[in-house]
């Protein structure tokens, strides 16, 4: 009834609304995804401390720039996806929305753990202690707060139904703020060197440095995709588990 | 659509007189937070002087939080908020009311109160101005993004703790801007910018915090 | 000439795993009152709950005078009593007070018919006494007050819910509201109501089992 109602979107976009077709494109996609992602990560490893030339000030010790950033980058996508995600949810009313909100904040919340503490890693060597208020981490910290807060509420609200639109709603709360958040702690104090990767400006380092960055960066969106995906196929064969294809998916195996 | 804000308005207002308690825990919590951090920490003077914006502003923004879990709960409890859903008329101008109401009843006065703790904590004479508007345009923005937490766990049992986990992070730009307002008006530099970002995020939270309020309320009453 | 007022199609509503009811349609029409029976569990509670547009998780629709109530909620909503399980009145405030308010809240109610609501009700001379020094029968019959000051103007586009508006209440109070869903429904006003008691009322009463239409 709705679909012929207001036909705005492209058709993909309603099929992605049936959990059935959603699990058989996702299923298509998985090895595309991880294989990708495998191998970009590999590589990109590889030549990251094999190959990527030594910092002039920090010596071998900025290697783990090739995870810190990536891990970062990653938390904040992350969190976008999630708000969105769970707004086309509340829009269009569509489950598997709800579902990829669903699938998106653990990874996020890890990835926000993970630039967290390969901050702290970093940060022995090159400020001499394990963590300093410097704003970047402090913005990550507050990002992992956020995830806690999506998750919690996540788990007390019980009905998936209604956990989704509540989450929904409070991670476009918390998207409209983390551009506040971040202008007012980035004002507030300031240590950390400038960004590593900016849209706009020509990367300050050699491009034999940046280029395996680029690969790891790749191979992370590869990865999340990929940790995602399982995470949304799973969800969906559990709330799913009444209809007529998923037994039938179920008894064939 | 104005006569739905007041009704709402007077009638948590009168409630609230009714039951003093609830609005007089704030206050007293924050009194007493502090107390707690001379006794804790130093009570030198000078030392005292210096910590004195961030211990005000933090403890105003932990007394808001606790207040926060009451404020639709008896609504919920006792059935009067799904009536309130179904009225006809706007339900963002409820949200705003139900929040108006919050904060004349919580950051009015911790705002008034502030002064007589700045003077126990040795806050420099020349701050406390600035101290008390800062606490205004703040508390309010506390008032209106708390009111989305506590909309959001309003049908939950243990909503309480959830709710400072929930809006804490939401939080720290307000006290951060309010904090350094008071610092450099005892540093005696211009406030005025502070001030004005305060008043931005306080505008901001206006138009958009009433929306995500009515929808989370619409989310907890579904149950 | 009966006019169809609500429509429900294709009704279908689970909770805790177990559906609740599936495929269930009817019509109401102007001036009737559906008795909404069930075993406890069945879901009146909830379908109720679903017909004022409070609760969201279902499929189907509701069309009230042919248009969904999810569009038009606002119209819907001016159009609509609702009596739930909990006694919708602030404690801490007088019945006055809290009547006073639902006027204000609901635009349907009819602020100057408060006093002739309360002594319809039986609480007469209670006006200014706070609801919490009221005994549960009667912080109930503040709330059905409500259903004495709805204006007369538009009877034949309300329509009341009622979710065992009786309980709580005694005999007198119970034949009293009887006679007055009555002459509702007389002048065109529509009800759904659950309650375990015999209905007396000399209305058009339409009967719907929700026992019928879930899993056993």
């Amino acid at each position: 009834m709705n679909m012929q109602k207001k036909q705005l979107m492209p058709k993909w976009f309603y099929q992605m609304a049936s959990p059935k077709w959603c699990y058989k494109i996702t299923g298509k996609l998985l090895p595309l995804f991880s294989c990708t992602g495998l191998a970009l990560l590999l590589l990109g490893t590889v030549w990251a401390l094999l190959y990527a030339p030594e910092d002039y000030q920090q010596g071998n010790s900025f290697r783990i720039i090739y995870i810190h950033v990536p891990s970062a980058i990653l938390a904040q996508s992350i969190y976008v996806t999630m708000a969105l995600a769970g707004a086309v949810g509340i829009i269009w009313k569509m489950k598997i929305a709800d579902m990829v909100a669903y699938a998106c904040a653990p990874v996020g919340a890890s990835m926000a753990f993970l630039a967290l503490i390969t901050g702290a890693i970093w940060g022995k060597p090159t400020w001499g202690s394990w963590w300093v208020w410097d704003a970047r981490l402090t913005s990550m910290l507050i990002l992992l707060f956020l995830y806690f807060g999506v998750m919690a509420l996540y788990a007390a609200m019980g009905k998936p139904s209604r956990a989704a639109r509540a989450t929904a709603i409070l991670s476009l709360v918390g998207l409209v703020n983390i551009p506040i958040i971040k202008y007012s702690v980035e004002w507030w104090n300031t240590l950390h060197q400038p960004a590593t990767f900016s849209l706009t400006e020509k990367p300050a380092m050699p491009v034999q440095m940046w280029l395996p960055l680029l690969v790891m960066v790749l191979g992370f969106y590869c990865f999340f995709a990929t940790a995602m995906m399982l995470r949304l196929r799973n969800e969906i064969l559990s709330r799913e588990k009444r209809t007529n294809w998923v037994k039938e998916l179920v008894t064939k195996v | 659509m104005m006569r739905v804000f007041w009704a709402e308005l007077s009638r948590d207002l009168l409630l609230a007189f009714r039951h003093k308690g609830d609005f007089l825990n704030p206050l007293i919590f924050f009194l007493m937070v502090a107390v707690l951090f001379p006794l804790g920490v130093s009570p030198a003077a000078d030392f005292l002087a210096q910590i004195a914006p961030g211990v005000l502003w933090v403890s105003a923004l932990l007394a808001t939080l606790l207040s926060l879990d009451n404020l639709f709960k008896s609504d919920f409890d006792d059935g009067t908020l799904e009536q309130l859903l179904l009225s006809p008329e706007s339900t963002y101008m409820i949200a705003l009311a139900k929040a108006c109401a919050h904060w004349i009843t919580t950051g009015l006065p911790l705002a008034l109160m502030a002064p007589l703790l700045a003077v126990m904590l040795f806050l420099p004479a020349q701050a406390i101005v600035t101290l008390v508007i800062s606490l205004l345009i703040g508390t309010a923005t506390l008032s209106l993004v708390g009111a989305i937490a506590s909309a959001l766990t309003v049908g939950l049992k243990k909503g309480g703790v959830l709710i400072s986990l929930l809006v804490i992070p939401l939080y720290i730009p307000v006290l951060i801007f309010g904090a350094s307002a008071v610092q450099s008006a005892v540093d005696g530099l211009p406030v005025t910018a502070y001030l004005a970002i305060l008043g931005a995020m306080f505008a901001l939270s206006l138009v958009l915090a009433p929306f995500a309020i009515a929808a989370s309320l619409r989310v907890s009453v579904s149950s | 000439m009966a006019v169809l007022l609500l429509e429900v199609k294709d009704l279908y509503c689970e909770r805790d795993d177990k559906v609740l009811f599936e495929n269930l349609s009817f019509q109401l029409q102007q001036g009737t009152v559906l008795h909404l029976g069930g075993s406890n569990g069945s879901g009146k509670t909830s379908l109720l709950r679903i017909l004022c547009g409070l609760y969201h998780d279902y499929e189907g629709q509701i069309e009230f005078f042919g248009q969904k109530i999810d569009d038009e909620l606002a119209y819907y909503h001016s159009s609509l009593l609702y009596f739930g399980h909990q006694v919708s009145v602030k404690l801490g405030l007088t019945a006055l007070e809290n009547l006073t308010w639902y006027a204000r809240i609901q635009p349907q109610l009819d602020a100057s018919l408060i006093s002739k609501a309360l002594t319809e009700v039986g609480l007469a001379g209670y006006e200014q006494v706070l609801c919490q020094n009221l005994s549960a029968g009667q912080r109930r019959r503040v709330n059905l007050a409500r259903l004495y000051m709805q204006k007369t103007t538009d009877v034949s586009h309300s329509l009341w819910i009622l979710d065992e508006p009786f309980t709580a209440i005694d005999k007198q109070g119970v034949a009293a509201l009887e006679q007055h869903i009555s002459a509702f429904s007389a002048s065109g006003g529509t009800v759904i109501l659950t309650t375990h008691q015999q209905l007396e009322l000399n209305s058009k009463i339409q009967r719907l089992n929700l026992d019928d239409w879930g899993t056993k």
